[in-house]
């Protein structure tokens, strides 16, 4: 069994904390939530794993801020608003200003993604719809695509980690994958991943972007896997698509609606947050069918938080390193072991 | 409460009050801690007014104690409401109201379920996931229209009677 351990408590939001985010290069993360605020965290130097508030945003927003995200070249930060807006600020002027305000969601933004190409950023709001943005110059964003797939509030967009594909999840109990129309450069969407039984509240990729994984309100994680046209396993894959597949559901874990998973790129753990203020850790088993894929609970801290946890994210450059948000107010920076 | 140019249910049935909650010799004790009961959280909601007529909750028996259930150990809160009628156009208000007068007055530490009582409405389902979504409640607390409503109907009406 490895261990969770608490290396900082952050207590500088007021009301609820919604999203943590971090930066590509791993010294800096921000956080957000209920107080409209966004605030930065960065480290002293390398060996300290200390992180202070060094930058607080505050004027962006009327309203809760549901989400931030760094762009893949750790330049510019988007934050997604329940005001409809989503900003984003850089530091070209040496302070974080924000210089360009997306608007056209029809009501509250749910969440906000880069891809990793740096073409493309990804908006979804209560309205239902998921908006692609590519990026034309500098400050300039165009609406590229207005996706209608969903047929109900859309929760959660994330990037493929190396091309330009989009996944949603939704109130609708739906994943959706997106991407663009080699022959018309419209954008569409390719696979729809039916199997959880309430709300799809995250969502996130494995390193090579051939698996996903998903969190929900029926209490279950599932995972998710890619097969090609040809696939030897014999996988149906209609007009040439490729096909998706759910090949694990974890379930008898989470107590309540598990609100954020987070799969490392570097370990391959997965970790969870959940409403029962519980945050897990799972591993793939040694040797286990990659069409049945089984995984293991390593770590359960169970008063993680002393409400539910809204966020959960491993950092992207420094193993075994995650920080979490809450309900309670509180960001708290662990490691495990 | 709230107007509307038609009444959905015009003639609700009425029921009695229940009467004061009897006061033991222990919880006027401060040295035994209290726990947490039904019949509190009941009394919470009890007087939250419908918002078609003048009247209380538990008047029009959408609240019972009988169908509150607290897990102190657990922080574990349930409470079941039932619509006046099964087409109910109300009932996400009304629970709503009853979700915010919860949130406002219980520790932190409870976890609360407000859900419409089984087979009582006509949308149940729909309505319990709405209720149950916590980032949709807290975007529907910033509306400050719908705010102003769940005040409305959650102010106690003590300043009328007397």
């Amino acid at each position: 069994m490895a261990k969770l351990e608490n290396l900082q408590t952050l207590s500088k939001h007021v009301g609820r904390v919604w999203n943590v985010s971090w930066h590509p290069k791993g010294q800096t993360f921000a956080s957000c939530g209920e107080d409209k605020t966004i605030r930065i965290w960065s480290r002293e130097n390398n060996s300290d794993l200390k992180w202070l508030n060094k930058v607080i945003l505050t004027d962006g927003h009327k309203r809760t801020i549901r989400e931030v995200s760094w762009s893949a070249c750790g330049n510019y930060l988007a934050s997604a608003s329940f005001d409809t807006t989503t900003c984003i600020w850089d530091k070209k002027s040496g302070e974080f200003e924000c210089n360009a305000t997306l608007e056209g969601h029809e009501n509250e933004v749910k969440s906000v993604a880069w891809s990793k190409s740096g073409r493309f950023l990804a908006t979804c709001s209560r309205d239902k719809s998921v908006w692609i943005w590519e990026i034309a110059d500098e400050d300039e964003y165009d609406c590229a695509a207005v996706l209608n797939a969903h047929t109900q509030d859309v929760k959660k967009v994330v990037w493929h980690p190396t091309e330009d594909i989009l996944a949603s999840g939704s109130y609708d109990n739906t994943i959706k994958l997106f991407k663009e129309d080699p022959t018309d450069s419209d954008w569409m969407c390719f696979a729809t991943l039916l199997g959880h039984d309430s709300t799809v509240w995250s969502l996130s990729w494995d390193k090579e972007g051939k698996r996903l994984v998903s969190c929900s309100d029926d209490n279950t994680l599932k995972v998710w896997k890619q097969y090609l046209p040809g696939n030897s396993e014999g996988v149906a894959t209609p007009e040439g698509q490729e096909s998706w597949k759910c090949v694990c559901t974890l379930s008898g874990y989470h107590n309540r609606t598990i609100y954020d998973v987070s799969w490392s790129h570097l370990t391959d753990l997965i970790a969870t947050s959940c409403g029962d203020d519980a945050i897990r850790i799972f591993r793939e088993d040694d040797g286990c069918d990659p069409n049945a894929p089984t995984f293991s609970q390593i770590v359960c801290v169970d008063r993680a938080h002393s409400q539910d946890v809204n966020c959960i994210s491993w950092n992207p450059v420094v193993p075994d390193v995650l920080v979490s948000g809450s309900d309670d107010e509180i960001v708290k920076t662990l490691q495990s072991y | 409460q709230c107007k509307l140019d038609q009444l959905e249910n015009q003639n609700p049935n009425v029921y009695n009050k229940t009467g004061e909650r009897l006061v033991t010799t222990e919880e006027e004790d401060d040295n035994v801690v209290d726990e947490f009961d039904s019949r509190e959280v009941f009394d919470l909601i009890r007087d939250i007014t419908d918002p078609e007529h003048p009247l209380t909750l538990e008047e029009l028996h959408v609240v019972q104690e009988s169908l509150i259930q607290v897990d102190n150990d657990n922080n574990d809160i349930q409470v079941n409401f039932t619509p006046t009628i099964p087409h109910c156009s109300m009932a996400t208000l009304i629970g709503l109201s009853i979700r915010v007068k919860l949130l406002r007055c219980l520790p932190a530490r409870f976890k609360v379920k407000v859900e419409v009582t089984k087979g009582t409405h006509n949308a149940e389902n729909a309505v319990n996931k709405q209720l149950a979504d916590k980032e949709r409640v807290a975007a529907a607390l910033e509306n400050t229209h719908l705010i102003k409503v769940i005040n409305q109907c959650i102010a106690s009406r003590l300043c009328l009677i007397g």
